[in-house]
């Protein structure tokens, strides 16, 4: 596998991003930089995160790094995740700024131990770190529970002072979403099945719309929503699929409607991206537009009991008239 | 009448899901199925995820049908439980 990390590997142009990713030869990772600037998603560090530990240390290649913002793959402890030397030597003091460093969380405990002491080090209020600290609590325990990966989940997040936001990213690779939903719902496609794990009541461990004891089928969907009233970019990626929610018009006045299809939001999507083994959910939390928690929970609410009525109506069966 | 304070056992934030289906299975289901009257306080909980409050009651509804909310208080939530809370009882009414 081939990655090259470039400048705006962000969300906006993860598609760009991707078109660098070259996922043949899987049993080993080569990982390239752009010779005079690196500026990338936290998420593109979990992916690599994820990929480097499904190789082993052993079989990671990284190219001499000339870029002079190098330095941050060290800081966000890339290479320390990886288990190769790092050519920065980080004062200690230095780790004190708005990030969270990669972090690979394997279990319950761990995930709990994170989401306590993240939030000091993002310097959030505490109204915003609800929303972080609920999308975190919710993705994480996904991969812990749906993606069968023993690495776990490779986590990482930075707050941008200028754009006011928080960019997080999630990812593991394990068995990716195709393989959690098909077992109970008719997924074609790695992209049907984006879409499916997207829909309210839908979830991979049960054929029941509503889920389980311990499944909804919910997850996902508030997440989403949360993302598409904040005008925030959200991205999930497995398989060959790439779901990507993109900015709703600024103009739209109160709550945007929240639509239980995924496909009736505004978005982009492909089913032919490079084929990435195992599951990737990137968010931009823009702090300006985030509302309080209770607010956006109560909007969701009410778009999710709707979507439920609104299946059940279809499940109807019509009596025959004669 | 049983209390069961969440944050001793889930934190200040509720997301253990493996908890919350601990104190369904052990505290939450045998009192329902006595009709006892079981409280469940969130004092001190700041917030909690919809998988967290889906995993605690959401099987005791199915069972037990929703006249178990009338044996199960929810006391001291926050507004972001409070909310939760409405989610998943409401959704499970539906579903």
């Amino acid at each position: 596998m081939k990655i090259h990390l470039s400048f705006g590997d962000y969300l906006r142009n993860f598609e760009s991003f991707l078109q660098s990713f070259d996922p043949s030869e899987p049993d080993k990772l080569e990982i390239s930089t752009h010779d005079k600037w690196i500026s990338v998603h936290p998420v593109v560090l979990t992916m690599i995160a994820a990929l480097g530990h499904r190789v082993g240390p052993d079989n990671i290649k990284i190219d001499a790094i000339t870029a002079a913002s190098g330095h941050y793959l060290a800081r966000m402890r890339l290479f320390e995740v990886l288990k190769k030397d790092s050519p920065y030597t980080i004062a200690e003091h230095e780790s004190a700024g708005k990030f969270i460093p990669l972090t690979q969380i394997r279990t319950q405990e761990e995930q709990t131990k994170f989401i306590t002491e993240m939030i000091p080090l993002l310097h959030l209020e505490p109204t915003q770190a609800d929303a972080i600290k609920y999308m975190v609590g919710e993705l994480v325990r996904n991969v812990l529970e749906h993606s069968l990966s023993k690495d776990g989940a490779f986590v990482a997040a930075q707050y941008y002072p200028k754009a006011n936001m928080v960019r997080l990213g999630i990812c593991d690779a394990g068995v990716g979403i195709w393989k959690t939903i098909h077992h109970s719902w008719p997924a074609r496609t790695d992209i049907d099945a984006i879409k499916l794990a997207l829909t309210p009541g839908i979830t991979g461990t049960t054929k029941r719309e509503g889920g389980t004891e311990t499944n909804a089928g919910a997850g996902l969907f508030f997440i989403k929503s949360m993302a598409m009233v904040a005008r925030d970019y959200f991205v999930v990626y497995s398989g060959t699929a790439l779901y990507k929610l993109t900015k709703r018009d600024k103009r739209t006045k109160g709550f945007p409607r929240l639509r239980a299809n995924p496909s009736n939001d505004r978005h982009a999507e492909t089913n032919s991206a490079p084929n990435f083994p195992g599951t990737l959910v990137g968010i931009d939390i823009s702090l300006d537009q985030t509302l309080e928690l209770t607010t956006l929970l109560s909007v969701i609410r009410n778009a999710y009991t709707e979507a439920l009525k609104e299946r059940k109506k279809i499940k109807y069966k019509r009596p025959r008239f004669m | 009448m049983k209390i069961i304070h969440i944050v001793k056992i889930a934190g200040t934030f509720a997301e253990n899901k493996d908890v919350a289906r601990d104190v369904r299975l052990k505290n939450i289901m045998p009192a329902v199925k006595d009709g006892k009257e079981i409280i469940l306080d969130f004092e001190g909980v700041t917030g909690a995820t919809q998988s967290f409050i889906h995993a605690l009651v959401s099987d005791v509804m199915r069972k037990y049908g929703t006249d178990c909310l009338d044996l199960i208080g929810f006391k001291n939530c926050s507004p972001i439980v409070k909310e939760i809370v409405i989610t998943v009882t409401e959704y499970m009414q539906e579903s």
